[in-house]
């Protein structure tokens, strides 16, 4: 455990040491600017909170955190550098989560640079800013599930494009689980696998972390979904090195 | 102590580890060598603890490598394969990181990176990024993460390869110059290497120790052990060179004008050589005593297997 803070700084500097990150952090705050204003109807809405904020994050998530998560394991892989790190005394408990939690909290300083948001609907109205910061906690927990995922195809390819298209199906897969039309195709199932399938679905479980609710079953979910995949990750990691 | 037991490891189809046994003091440099793909770097993984052997155990000062992992890998300094390195970080950033993940903070962990870093002769470049150095600098960075919280073994897989003579130079030193109380393994394709630096040279094939013993040892089942090699300018009677006790053979190298004489095992033929000269008034412009020849060695115990 006392390895993982040296871990998670190192990874996190790595971050800033390219211009990845200030890439990443504006074409971040540009979309979600575009599609709170223009798509979601920020100001005919005429309502003092940042849902349609919020309800958009599911999908700019999609190819955003992919590609924060890509570099992960894969860019170790290919420069050979995992074989110096797994050779370090540290357990891979504390390098996969090290690795993890910088990427999330590199998402999070993204995500609290939309603070602008805040701002503009508290000057506009009187928000219900409890709701707010439900929402942006919802909104940062799903990026870290979106970047567990990540994680897990990062270890699984060598290559970062590879890794990113992988994320980017499996988060997907995540999200449509909910709508109308995966599951009319489970029309001939019995209800509680419908339901089962529905509750998977990102977009059920942060409708409601969106608009402020927070239920102790999304968390649950949204914890458990991000601790499995981690999981995952470490395995395929020692799957992997042999090859 | 280093300790392999049947060490080995299968990939999906192929065995690159057979079964390898043999065990490391303190205090020896030990010379791994083997043909590409023998299983060198294979065997070094696992000894690092980065690939799980398929069966068998290896031991570093007691702790299994893999039931105690930790343990293991926090007396070891690895240089694995190419050096390779976090690229974007400075190399005072990437040393520093070193030096906490061993658990050095705040003074000690200066005081460890300077040394590491006078040690290889790091000064000048200590602010660059990683990936702007040279191939030689990268590999100096490596070494010194290596050696950086001065452990008790250190495990080098083909640290001079790629680097030029002045550099190689530098490395072979500064191993001899670590070596007293140390386990040393080095992987090299370069056999001057091993006379150089290596108390002790164990050569694999195909997965399989093949042979283990000191450099001068494996030198002597060389057939040029012992061998004098004459340089003359004037032509001279091989046949009364041949007839002399002790000689197994004469090879003539017309082009060199040089002969070269193979002594029979365990016999010497200097002193033999060097009275017929005077007897017969030869004028001999070169006269070399062979130790053997260690590539000649490693190619035909290294050959067979491959076959």
């Amino acid at each position: 455990m006392s390895q993982l803070p040296v871990i998670f700084k190192r990874e996190l500097g790595s971050y800033f040491a390219t211009p990845l990150a200030y890439v990443f952090i504006l074409i971040f705050l540009v979309l979600s600017g575009v599609f709170t204003f223009y798509l979601g109807g920020f100001y005919e809405r005429g309502q003092a909170d940042l849902v349609p904020f919020f309800s958009f994050h599911t999908w700019l998530y999609l190819f955003l955190i992919p590609a924060i998560a890509m570099r992960l394991w894969a860019e170790e892989r290919k420069s050979g550098s995992i074989e110096l790190l797994m050779t370090l005394p540290i357990t891979r408990f504390e390098a996969v989560t090290g690795k993890f939690l910088a990427a999330w909290v590199f998402a999070g300083i993204a995500l609290l640079l939309t603070f602008p948001m805040v701002i503009t609907v508290n000057y506009l109205g009187e928000p219900d800013n409890g709701a707010i910061v439900a929402g942006y906690f919802g909104s940062w927990l799903l990026a870290g599930a979106f970047l567990a995922i990540g994680s897990c195809m990062s270890a699984l390819a060598k290559n970062q494009v590879i890794a990113f298209i992988l994320a980017v199906s499996v988060c997907f897969l995540f999200i449509v689980s909910g709508l109308p039309m995966v599951l009319d195709a489970f029309a001939w199932a019995p209800q509680w696998l419908v339901d089962a399938v529905a509750s998977l679905s990102f977009l059920i479980r942060f409708d409601s972390l969106s608009k402020g609710v927070i239920d102790l079953r999304d968390l649950l979910y949204f914890v458990t979904l991000i601790v499995a995949w981690l999981a995952a990750t470490a395995v395929v990691i020692d799957l992997k090195k042999a090859a | 102590m280093i300790e392999l037991k049947d060490l080995t490891k299968r990939f999906a189809q192929h065995t690159a580890v057979d079964a390898l046994s043999f065990s490391v003091q303190p205090g020896e440099v030990l010379g791994f060598l083997g043909p590409n793909g023998a299983g060198k770097s294979t065997t070094m993984k696992m000894l690092t603890g980065f690939l799980a052997p398929t069966s068998g155990t290896a031991s570093i000062f007691g702790c299994d490598i893999q039931t105690q992992r930790l343990q293991a890998q926090r007396q070891i300094g690895y240089l694995p394969e190419g050096a390779p390195c976090y690229g974007d970080m400075t190399v005072r950033g990437f040393l520093e990181f070193i030096a906490e993940v061993r658990g050095y903070r705040g003074a000690q962990k200066k005081q460890r990176v300077q040394r590491a870093v006078e040690q290889v002769e790091l000064e000048q470049v200590l602010e660059q990024s990683i990936e702007t150095l040279s191939k030689g600098f990268k590999r100096r960075v490596g070494l010194a993460q290596a050696i950086l919280h001065d452990p008790r073994v250190l495990i080098l897989d083909e640290p001079t390869d790629g680097l030029d003579p002045n550099q190689k130079h530098q490395v072979r030193e500064l191993i001899q110059g670590l070596a007293q109380d140390k386990i040393v393994i080095i992987s090299t394709h370069i056999l001057e290497e091993v006379t150089a630096v290596c108390t002790r040279a164990v050569i694999i094939a195909s997965g399989r120790l093949v042979a283990d013993g000191t450099p001068l040892e494996l030198e002597s089942r060389s057939k040029y052990h012992q061998a004098v090699t004459l340089l003359s300018d004037e032509p001279l009677d091989d046949l009364a060179l041949a007839a002399l006790p002790g000689v197994a053979g004469v090879e003539v190298n017309q082009a060199a004008h040089s002969f070269t004489v193979l002594a029979q095992p365990g016999r010497v033929i200097f002193p033999q050589i060097n009275a017929l000269i005077g007897q017969r008034g030869w004028s001999v412009k070169e006269l070399d005593v062979e130790r053997g020849r260690l590539d000649e060695v490693f190619r035909n115990l290294t050959r067979g297997e491959a076959l």
